[in-house]
């Protein structure tokens, strides 16, 4: 049962009299529970994939089933709601509401999905123990190291339980070991039964997913399984 | 319906949370609305504080008097012609009392303006009024001391005076006027009565609080020729529902004084408190326009300067709405979230708008007696949520309508 069926999609950006193609015809299958590396050099149309993918931006041409319904055909609120139940997105640059704690980011997204506030509050408790944030719901993004921020966006794009984790870049912001620190969450994620897809233009941090797609141009080069997969050298949580 | 009080309740608290991250930013566009709502309640305020001094003090008149003179109170006729009338005398008075049959009270009144004082203490522009032992009976005084002047003081012309509250205040502080003699013009006078509070303030000269009263003869006597001076016929009608008709016999008989022929206007006026009421009207009328208008520029100007924070506001924080829609805010949240936020900042400024009037208006309490009106409370804070929503719409509709990922780019 795949969650992700996209064919031949493409996008396409007018610049001046130019037509720029970020992405020319992509076609995809993402299985349940698969853990999926997406690489390609810079400008490649990897970030332009993962906004389709995650129903921030829409195509300009092709065929989008999510769960096997249609994506093509969704208004903007429909839309919204399969962004606040079925994706969670976690970006390269955090994107933490900065003068909200760690608990009222891991909230929001249950603010929107309409659940009630002892309930959501427990919710997100429990989420942020989970990525190994116990003793930092209450401090501000600025008060957290950057690898604490980006387990507050972990966090947050676990929190309603959603089909699928998109990742754009997660450990770019970071050193490596806080990188490999990271990865090693997106791994026990994985473990639990979550379908992760993940962008990222390091090998080593590629080689951590099970299945590695190639992009180039905007065209699908490689998409391959990872025979020797690696698995974090550091404990995930940190508890 | 639940789904939409709970949306409501979370963007409140949304609004509130940017509302108390961004605190200098949103004092300063509260400012716009509360200096515009303390200035439309303030105004309320003390246009209602004039117009019940007004309405008190016109009672002070009496409803029920008429005012015979060479001269028209409000009249849109050439000044020159009312000029060119003959004075009325004292003799076509003299003859207005024997022929006038309806009139509770008739009294003649000739004024002046002069300095009273009284050792060291003096009150500059004084209205003297002299008249006779009738005009007591034109109006409605009641005395704190003493008495009005007499028949026989009035008809022998006697240094005598009736002083109102407000000269008493300023010469005899300690209240002790009867008695003592106080110089008008230089000539001394006995005060023998002192009158309690009448009027209010608003009366200006007409305020009895601020006259003095002689007998006619002693003007005369004293300060101005009779001949060449015109005086004023004081009637007071039996009761008010008498005054039309007292007013037409009053016409007939003045007519008949003045020996004018059928094709002859009146060259004489016949005033009444009526008309002043209708000229404060459309004084205060001008005024209440006049304040309305420029308060509710300064609303005006409120409203422009949150409109303009508020799409400052949504500019700087395109990237949170990015964020917001990236975890599945829709638009109407978004919308929802800068409009609460605008008029959550209107009402408080409104709220506090309100309280600075309150505090103005007992400072004006102190000289006029007013109070915020009810009604002028329920209309600031809707003025102040109205203000909020329409300044908030244009800049929540620009932010719900972004496309996240161009503003999940901004930075
Ligand atoms: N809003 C845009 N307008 C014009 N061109 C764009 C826009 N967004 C992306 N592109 C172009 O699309 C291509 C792919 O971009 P992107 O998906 O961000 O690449 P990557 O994430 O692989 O580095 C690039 O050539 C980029 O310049
Ligand atoms: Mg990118």
């Amino acid at each position: 049962m795949n969650i992700i069926n996209i064919e031949h999609i493409a996008k396409v950006y007018q610049v001046g009299s130019e037509e720029v193609f970020a992405l020319r015809d992509v076609s995809l299958r993402i299985d349940k529970n698969e853990y999926v590396a997406i690489m390609g050099p810079s400008g490649s149309g990897k970030s332009t994939l993962m906004n389709i993918l995650g129903c921030l931006d829409t195509p300009t041409s092709g065929k989008y089933d999510f769960n096997n319904v249609s994506v093509s055909d969704m208004n903007d609120n429909q839309l919204a709601a399969i962004r606040n139940k079925e994706i969670g997105f976690v970006f390269q640059t955090f994107n933490l509401l900065a003068r909200s704690d760690a608990l009222h980011n891991v909230e929001l997204p249950l603010i929107y999905a309409g659940i009630s506030y002892s309930e959501r509050r427990e919710r997100a408790e429990q989420t942020l123990v989970e990525v190994g944030l116990k003793d930092r719901m209450h401090h501000k993004p600025n008060e957290l190291s950057g690898g604490q921020r980006q387990r507050v966006a972990v966090a947050r794009a676990l929190v309603t339980k959603p089909s699928i984790i998109l990742a754009d870049e997660p450990t770019g912001n970071l050193d490596s070991k806080t990188g490999e620190e990271i990865m090693g969450l997106f791994t026990e994620i994985h473990d639990k039964g979550n379908t992760i897809i993940l962008v990222t233009h390091e090998e080593y941090i590629a080689e951590h997913a099970a299945r590695i797609i190639r992009l180039r141009d905007g065209l699908i080069e490689k998409d391959e399984k990872v025979l020797s997969r690696q698995f974090p050298k550091v404990k995930a949580a940190g508890i | 319906m639940r789904t939409l009080l709970f949306e409501i309740k979370e963007s409140m608290l949304i609004a509130l949370r940017a509302i108390r991250a961004n605190k200098v930013r949103s004092s300063l566009t509260m400012l716009g609305i509360i200096i515009g709502i303390t200035a439309v309640v303030v105004m309320s305020t003390a246009i209602k504080g004039i117009d019940n001094s007004f309405q008190s003090g016109i009672s002070a008149l009496g409803t029920d008097v008429l005012y015979i003179d060479k001269w028209q109170w409000f009249t849109n006729e050439d000044w020159w012609k009312i000029r060119a009338r003959r004075n009325i005398t004292m003799e076509d008075f003299e003859e207005f009392r024997e022929l006038a049959k309806l009139p509770a009270a008739v009294a003649p009144v000739i004024s002046s303006r002069q300095i009273v004082k009284y050792g060291d203490r003096r009150v500059e522009s004084v209205w003297l009024n002299g008249s006779n032992s009738d005009y007591v009976k034109t109006t409605n005084f009641t005395f704190s001391l003493g008495r009005f002047y007499s028949e026989i003081e009035s008809k022998s012309s006697r240094q005598v005076a009736v002083i109102g509250s407000e000269i008493s205040k300023s010469l005899f502080p300690l209240g002790d006027a009867l008695d003592k003699t106080i110089k008008i013009g230089g000539v001394n006078y006995l005060v023998v009565g002192v009158l309690a509070e009448q009027g209010s303030f608003i009366l200006g000269p007409w305020n009895p609080d601020n006259q003095v009263f002689i007998p006619i003869g002693t003007v005369f006597k004293n300060f101005l020729g009779q001949s060449w001076n015109t005086i004023t016929v004081n009637v007071r009608a039996q009761n008010p529902s008498l005054l039309e008709e007292t007013k037409i016999e009053a016409e007939g008989v003045m007519r008949k004084i003045r020996g004018l022929t059928i094709s002859e206007e009146n060259d004489f006026s016949i005033n009444q408190q009526e008309g002043l009421v209708d000229n404060y009207n459309s004084v205060v009328g001008v005024i209440q326009i006049a304040g309305l208008f420029i308060t509710g520029l300064s609303l005006f100007v409120g409203a422009i300067g949150i409109m303009n924070i508020m799409f400052v506001s949504v500019k700087e924080r395109t990237k949170e709405i990015g964020i917001r829609k990236a975890i599945g805010a829709k638009r109407r949240t978004i919308l929802g979230q800068f409009l609460l936020e605008s008029s959550t900042i209107c009402l408080m400024g409104g709220l506090v708008g309100l309280l600075l009037a309150i505090l103005a208006s007992m400072m004006i309490n102190q000289f006029i007696p007013t109070s915020v009106q009810y009604s002028a409370v329920v209309i600031a804070i809707l003025v102040s949520l109205i203000t909020g929503i329409v300044a908030g719409l244009a800049p929540a509709y620009t932010a719900a309508k972004m496309d996240p990922v161009e503003a999940l780019r901004y930075e």
